[in-house]
């Protein structure tokens, strides 16, 4: 690794002067993708700035507007919390799919975002839940829907001296559930060959009241499949509804052919994957209903 | 690059030392405190054979920055025996056969001890899940799946731990 400063900051606004004042900076959390990007030389530093020990980064509170968490939360601390398996399923279930044990226990919530993978497990996750970015700079914060906030692989945007403190969820509606479901050739250590997460809002009539799809691996950001969105909301839920939407959804699709998977293979993911993620959706939904 | 202090527990003793910013924790094990039990595999987070504890979780110390250790509190292979008595974990895969080479035995001793001490009682599912992201090229994974499971009975039916 070529040489680089190291700063640990204890207060915001200490990391965000170093930001703003180094040629180079990069933020470290997790350190899983930025340590090995320095290695290989595919990102390069002059300061390294270490997030974790800034109380706004390491935030994770429940509240009744939504779910707040700090841009230096591991994978390993959203599977811990008890109120994110059943309000936020979407999420839990994506950030037990990053990478092994050893990972989760370190990759940050705030890295996987802005990393900006194509494939980022906790992109579609945090897509369907219509999360937002909390961007800090030395003018103030903002609030930025997460859906604006890839611009191309590994492209955010952000701008310079400005850092993500955290992510905003808000909280879900009364008969809704969320999941994120990808595949890979195996259950662990591997980059989505094509991942879907989807959140869906149904009616007591049966009506689709709102729905999101969003998409990981198959264009160069994380997207919403807007046009199957479209396809459901305001009908009345079905199979034939639910095989339309996930028709609807591949044409959303703009992959690429690779070592992983074909353009084709991809697409046809899509709508395996859609299908499964709004049936689980459904099923969840009737479940709680029954429940409750 | 300037070196910079930094204070950590290692296995339980304090150190004070000076590291360079882009020195791994797992460089700084081996290199400068000459724990050489931990291993460098493929050097970016695929292989676990350099995982050590690092406040009780168990991570690849190949993507851990040697300053991010500092205040914190870590643990290596050479950490989980006590007082010259082997662990359960260390001493279920001697019983079992848990390893050829042993490259990759650290690695996997600190991510079966890390998983027996969250969940004493794992199912094989369980158990084969938390190790994936330990490799090993020579045993076919059974012998150390059973390790873990003879580990896990013997916490169980109640014999002195060593960690």
């Amino acid at each position: 690794m070529a040489g680089f400063k190291y700063a640990a900051p204890r207060e915001l606004d200490e990391a965000l002067q170093l930001m703003a004042s180094a040629q180079q900076p990069r933020p470290l959390a997790g350190g899983t993708d930025i340590v090995d990007q320095l290695k290989t030389g595919r990102r390069t530093a002059d300061l390294v700035i270490e997030m974790k020990r800034i109380p706004q980064m390491q935030r994770f509170d429940v509240e009744a507007d939504g779910l707040h968490i700090g841009a230096a939360r591991s994978c390993t601390d959203i599977r811990s919390h008890p109120e994110v398996p059943a309000r936020y399923a979407a999420l839990y279930e994506a950030a037990g799919l990053i990478g092994s044990v050893q990972i989760q226990n370190r990759a940050a919530l705030g890295g996987n975002i802005c990393n900006a993978a194509p494939s980022a497990d906790t992109a579609p996750a945090l897509l369907v839940l219509d999360a937002r970015a909390v961007v800090a700079s030395s003018k103030g914060a903002r609030l930025v829907e997460l859906d604006r906030f890839f611009k191309g692989p590994g492209q955010t945007i952000l701008e310079k001296g400005e850092l993500l403190t955290g992510i905003f969820v808000p909280t879900p509606a009364a008969r809704s559930a969320s999941t994120y479901l990808r595949f890979i050739p195996r259950n662990e250590m591997d980059i989505a060959i094509a991942g879907v997460g989807c959140y869906l809002e149904i009616e007591s009539s049966g009506l689709v009241k709102r729905a999101r799809i969003a998409l990981a691996a198959v264009a160069p950001t994380p997207i919403r499949a807007r046009i199957a969105e479209l396809a459901l909301e305001g009908r009345e839920i079905s199979d034939a509804l639910i095989e339309a939407a996930a028709e609807a959804a591949v044409s959303a699709a703009r992959p690429i052919s690779d070592v992983r998977g074909s353009a084709e293979y991809r697409k046809d993911l899509v709508r395996v994957l859609t299908r499964r993620t709004l049936q689980a959706c459904v099923q969840r939904i009737n479940a709680g209903e029954r429940a409750s | 690059m300037a070196k910079i202090p930094i204070q950590f527990t290692v296995n339980g003793e304090p150190r004070e030392m000076m590291v360079e910013p882009a020195w791994t924790l797992l460089r700084t094990l081996r290199d400068e405190l000459l724990l050489t039990g931990t291993k460098e595999g493929c050097s970016n987070g695929n292989c676990g054979a350099c995982t050590v504890l690092v406040e009780g979780r168990s991570v690849n110390s190949c993507l851990v920055l040697a300053p991010e250790a500092d205040g914190l509190e870590v643990t290596t292979v050479e950490g989980i025996a006590r007082n010259g008595k082997l662990s359960h974990v260390q001493e279920a895969f001697v019983q079992e056969g848990g390893l050829q080479c042993g490259f990759c035995t650290p690695g996997f001793i600190i991510s079966a001890t890390a998983l027996l001490r969250r969940n004493p009682n794992p199912t094989e599912e369980e158990i084969r899940l938390n190790l994936a992201g330990n490799l090993c090229r020579c045993t076919g994974y059974d012998k150390i799946i059973k390790a873990v499971m003879r580990a896990s009975a013997a916490m169980a039916s109640g014999g002195a731990p060593a960690t």
